[in-house]
């Protein structure tokens, strides 16, 4: 007797052994909460970045030697650019689908980082990385700053006007550094900027293997010791608690719901990637190294580092006559380098001030933990209020609000902002405390004096 | 009431219709408001008894058949198959340069979208969504000691445990050198000349974008241009020019530069000392009574310096003055390097100030 | 265009200064003058073909008080015209280029001498600012307006000379900018004569590119670039503006959290 079910099933534990291990992954439980599918939105990216660049990486051609177009499009007819720009736009104007997939990849880039951040204070605002979840959290942050590299290197190696432009800012920055700035330049790009050809294939190699590989390793870890210590959970009920888990199973319940999100993900970005223009490559022409266009940007995800490079003022640390640390350090390395470390360090720093040891698989409600919420609204202000400062140029064009004026503003309010956040905040977050505390109350009165009526009832009856 | 008879009929038989609608509209609510509240009974049976074992033979409780269900996600899956054909159909029929981008995304985007839906229907409606109660998993003290004492039991014998640790690291953090040190490969290690080289030597010309020489009575005021040294690599950023004329008199040059602007013309590295844009703007007034004085501007982070005071920061982030170029003017007339740069090109790094080495 | 109807206090009072500042600088001028609200000072009864007479008193009226009555200029501010100070540079010899520049761009008058010339609404009507040209055309030998053969322009060479020359402010698809102290307008929507005018003027803080940098076939292929940005191929859909990356990461969030709400129709349950 054959059973169309059965059989494959023993096939495979024939041969591998591995039913015990299946059974219990059918049965690994899924807390139901919108919220904690954010991850997964940036994991169903991840791969629609890996297909679409996979794609990508069969049509494009990473040198910098320099050719001529005679391609289709009028504008750059006759110009010199590197080869590399020139398999880009025949990408996105010659190749049937190369515009679509091109566009869907680099949506998908925006959206990757968007929802990782999302995820990210899902994750801080829940007080999800308290022990036992420490390492999931540095995992997670080490994901965030390599996939920010990803993408920078991902545009830049197109060697249009914007990218070169935004690669002769990394270079700076890079130079920047106290002690090995030079050697350390000179290190990545082979020679000073652009690198005399040598720099496009370190960046491709490190873009299409490299980090992705990282990425793909630190993903695996990442989602293993989701595993290994289950999902948290909110306290919906008595039942919920930090020794049990209530969730609904991965077979049959989570994988269809898990399947349409990663299908619904890939919708959104290949609507984006038809209908919404990104990088119009061939309208920004290709980089040399005395051009420049206004209002010059990075990906959105690298706006907070424009806008600190610009806020800073203008100084370079000088011993004598000699430059100890050049100005863009600041804004460039300090800065991500101090939120980076604020991150990592902050599940050790809260348990400092809360001395609390314990093991939480029960998650906090903002409000139940005012200081941390109101800290991370604090920080998070403090970066956005930076990476706002990062586009007032296009505020100048568009409103014509004086861009000296927002600097001086902005100098002042991204230190004035936060601190007045966290105030606001944190006495918020405590008078939703006590408001749901006097509601509870009133309820358990309630309770009790209906108790107290029906007791007078039966009594009342027993009298009878 | 006084209408017409033959009109009357008319508004009646509209009205009855619109009775029927509204009948045929309640009676569908009502069904959908019943089917969705035994399914949320359904849902809450399952949740009030999460611990509670599933029926005999059975590992997972069942759901109740829903066949209308199962035909919206076949329908859904066909739906899906249609706009799946849909692009291939457009990649097909469209040559590359008239490719319509926004319709071939459309329809893979809506055959996604629709499997997403029918994927969507069958978690909702065809499988149970029960949910379940597990112990969260637990530190394991006992393990925690066995593999401790195994450690120890294992290095029982050695007695020298310092010096083999010691000796292993050492191998370790050697071997992990020779292994990086290929690396090294990449760039100049030490050697950070190549960032201070320039091709400025006294006597090479200036040439324009086209690689012609560029000649002084050619340099008018009120604009700018972009120059590069003669018989070099354009893409040399030590290389990169920015030239401006300014009346010799508005000139308040720093000191020993007197004879640095011939005619007032004016030669900088095109390379932002800040994070090394080009500095591609030229800001000069039309009436500069009421306007702002000539500056030249980087366009990234909007540093600005004063051409008239040998580039002196007047704004922005930059740190110290975009290096001067002397110039000089040949016998033939050409603009010409009357030396090398004033200081380093483009941004600053550990040890670096004005003057060159 | 005739006299507006209403008139109010501040506008009587731009009329007084108007007409003694004509009584006195100019003279012998008898036709009686009209301000209307927007401070712009006609004649009411105005002739309906374009004259250098027209032109004059336009010019008396509404530009003396900062170039002078010649158009020799003023270099310190003074009180002129009106009660705000006045300051402008000389028109001899500018030409009517520079005239039909200024006047149909909107970037003159100006309400304040400190203020940046910007695309204002355009106050004079065809016939009074060929009037204008004519006359500030006719205070020196200068050059005409310019009508650059467009056709004849090379839309990739221009692309080119664009980015060399224009992209640093006016960005590369000429969506405007910033360069310290002033506001870099966008390009879209004016015509080939005020682009080609534009680049030989060099208007407030532009560069004033001349002849021997950027040829006339090398201008007129700027100016088609120029033209081309009032619709580049956007073929990858919706433009968002063409501005780069910041309305494209404004798009990327908004996909984000449209992602975040949809999980609501994955998971079941809204409340924590």
């Amino acid at each position: 007797m054959s059973d169309r079910v059965l059989d494959p099933v023993r096939f495979v534990d024939e041969r591998t052994a591995s039913a015990g291990l299946i059974k219990k992954a059918l049965r690994y439980l899924f807390p139901d909460h919108w919220s904690f599918l954010l991850g997964e939105i940036a994991l169903y990216a991840f791969i629609t970045l890996i297909l679409t660049g996979t794609y990508l990486a069969l049509f494009f051609d990473p040198s910098v030697a320099k050719t001529t177009y005679h391609g289709a499009y009028a504008p750059l007819q006759g110009q010199q650019m590197s080869e590399a720009y020139k398999s880009v736009v025949e990408i996105s104007l010659s190749y049937k689908a190369g515009l679509l997939i091109r566009q869907t990849h680099h949506w998908a880039a925006d959206v990757f980082l968007a929802s990782i951040v999302l995820h990210l204070m899902r994750v801080f605002f829940t007080g999800a990385y308290r022990k036992p979840r420490e390492l999931t959290w540095l995992l997670g942050l080490l994901l965030l700053f390599t996939s920010l590299l990803e993408g920078y290197l991902g545009y830049s190696l197109v060697d249009d006007l914007l990218s070169g432009i935004g690669l002769a800012i990394g270079y700076g920055v890079l130079l920047s550094v106290p002690l090995l700035g030079g050697p350390l330049a000179l290190l990545v790009f082979g020679a000073p900027f652009p690198g005399k050809g040598l720099f496009e294939s370190r960046m491709y190699i490190a873009h299409v293997f490299l980090l992705p590989a990282l990425l793909t390793v630190l993903i695996a870890a990442h989602l293993a010791l989701v595993a290994a210590r289950h999902h948290t959970q909110f306290r919906r009920d008595r039942r919920h608690t930090d020794r049990r888990l209530i969730g609904m199973p991965m077979f049959p319940a989570q994988v269809p719901r898990s399947l349409a999100l990663m299908l619904v993900v890939m919708a959104v970005l290949f609507l984006l990637g038809g209908l919404v223009q990104i990088n119009p490559i061939w309208q920004w022409g290709p980089y040399e190294p005395w051009l420049a266009t206004n209002g010059a940007q990075p990906d959105w995800y690298l706006g907070w580092l424009i806008g600190a490079l610009r806020l800073m003022p203008g100084f370079d640390v000088v011993i004598g006559s000699y430059t100890v640390v050049p100005n863009p350090f600041w804004g460039g390395v300090a800065f991500p380098l101090v939120v980076l470390g604020v991150l990592a360090a902050f599940p050790w720093v809260e348990r400092v001030f809360t001395r609390d040891r314990a093991v939480h698989n029960v998650l906090d409600r903002p409000r139940e933990a005012p200081t941390r919420t109101a800290f991370g609204v604090a920080f998070m202000s403090w970066i956005f209020l930076v990476f706002v400062f990062g586009a007032t140029d296009r505020l100048y064009v568009l409103f014509g609000v004086s861009y000296e004026t927002l600097l001086n503003v902005f100098r002042i309010a991204i230190w004035v902002v936060p601190i007045a956040l966290f105030v606001i905040v944190r006495r918020l977050c405590r008078g939703l405390q006590e408001a749901e505390a006097i509601e509870r109350r009133r309820e358990d009165a309630e309770r009790e004096a209906a108790l107290g009526e029906s007791e007078l009832l039966r009594r009342g009856e027993a009298v009878m | 009431m006084s209408r017409p008879p033959s009109g009357e009929s008319r508004p009646g038989r509209g009205r009855r219709a619109i009775g029927w609608l509204l009948a045929a509209v309640a009676i569908f609510y009502g069904r959908l408001r019943r089917r969705r509240r035994e399914r949320d009974g359904e849902d809450a049976e399952h949740r009030v008894h999460v611990s509670s074992p599933p029926p005999p033979g059975h590992v997972a409780p069942h759901p109740e058949p829903d066949s209308s269900a199962e035909l919206l996600v076949a329908a859904l899956l066909l739906l899906a198959a249609l706009f799946a054909a849909g692009f291939v159909v457009v990649y097909a029929v469209f040559s590359p340069g008239s490719m319509p981008n926004q319709l071939l995304g459309a329809c893979i985007a809506g055959s996604l979208l629709f499997l997403a839906a029918a994927l969507v229907v069958v978690a909702r409606r065809l499988v149970a969504s029960e949910e379940i109660a597990e112990d969260y998993p637990r530190e394991d003290p006992e393990a925690q000691e066995e593999i401790a004492q195994l450690v120890r039991d294992s290095a029982g014998g050695i007695t020298r445990r310092k010096l083999l640790i010691g000796a292993a690291s050492t191998a370790g953090g050697a071997l992990g050198l020779a292994g990086l040190a290929p690396v090294l490969s990449l760039g100049p290690l030490w050697d950070t000349r190549p960032l201070d080289a320039t091709p400025w030597r006294r006597g090479r010309r200036l040439v324009g974008v086209d690689g012609k020489p560029l000649r002084a009575s050619a340099i008018e005021e009120e604009t700018f241009y972009s120059a590069f040294a003669e018989g070099w690599d354009q893409e040399d950023i030590s290389s990169l020019l920015v030239v401006v004329r300014l009346q010799p008199s508005a000139l308040k040059l720093p000191r020993g530069r007197e004879s640095w602007a011939p005619y007032g013309i004016l030669a900088y590295s095109r390379i932002c000392t800040h994070a090394g844009c080009a500095i591609n703007l030229y800001r000069k007034p039309r009436f500069p009574v009421t306007e702002p004085r000539p500056a030249l501007v980087c366009p990234c982070h909007y540093s600005t310096f004063d051409p008239a005071d040998g580039a002196r920061v007047i704004f922005g982030p930059a740190g110290r003055p975009l290096p001067q170029l002397p110039l000089m003017i040949d016998v033939n007339g050409y603009l010409a390097a009357a030396g090398d740069l004033s200081g380093r090109v483009g941004p600053a790094w550990w040890g670096v100030r004005e003057q060159p080495a | 265009m005739t006299a507006p109807s209403r008139q109010t206090a501040c506008s009587w009072l731009a009329r007084a200064a108007a007409v003694l500042t004509l009584v006195g600088l100019a003279g012998g001028v008898t036709t009686a003058l009209a301000a209307s609200q927007n401070g712009i000072v006609r004649p009411s009864s105005e002739p309906s073909t374009p004259s250098l007479e027209l032109g004059r008193q336009l010019f008396s009226a509404n530009c003396a008080s900062c170039h002078g009555i010649a158009g020799e200029g003023i270099s310190r501010p003074r009180i002129g015209a009106g009660v705000v100070p006045g300051a402008g540079p000389p028109l001899q010899g500018v030409g009517a280029l520079a005239a039909d520049f200024y006047l149909r761009t909107g970037f003159m008058p100006l309400a304040g001498i400190h203020d940046e010339p910007a695309n204002h609404p355009v106050q004079f009507t065809p016939t009074e600012i060929a009037s204008m040209t004519a006359f500030v055309a006719s205070l020196g030998k200068g050059p005409g307006i310019l009508h650059p053969e467009v056709r004849r322009g090379n839309v990739s060479r221009g692309f080119q000379l664009f980015t060399e020359d224009c992209a640093g402010c006016h960005q590369s698809l000429g969506r405007g900018g910033y360069v310290t102290g002033a506001r870099v307008p966008p390009l879209q929507g004016i015509d080939a004569s005020e682009i080609a005018e534009a680049v030989r003027i060099g208007p407030y803080l532009m560069p004033r590119f001349p002849a021997s940098q950027i040829s006339e076939s090398q201008l007129a292929s700027i100016v088609r670039y120029v033209l081309t940005t009032n619709k580049p191929d956007n073929r990858g859909g919706w433009s968002i503006g063409n501005l780069g990356p910041i309305p494209e990461g404004m798009v990327a969030w908004l996909a984000a959290l449209l992602l975040g709400v949809s999980c609501l129709a994955v998971s079941r349950r809204l409340r924590s």
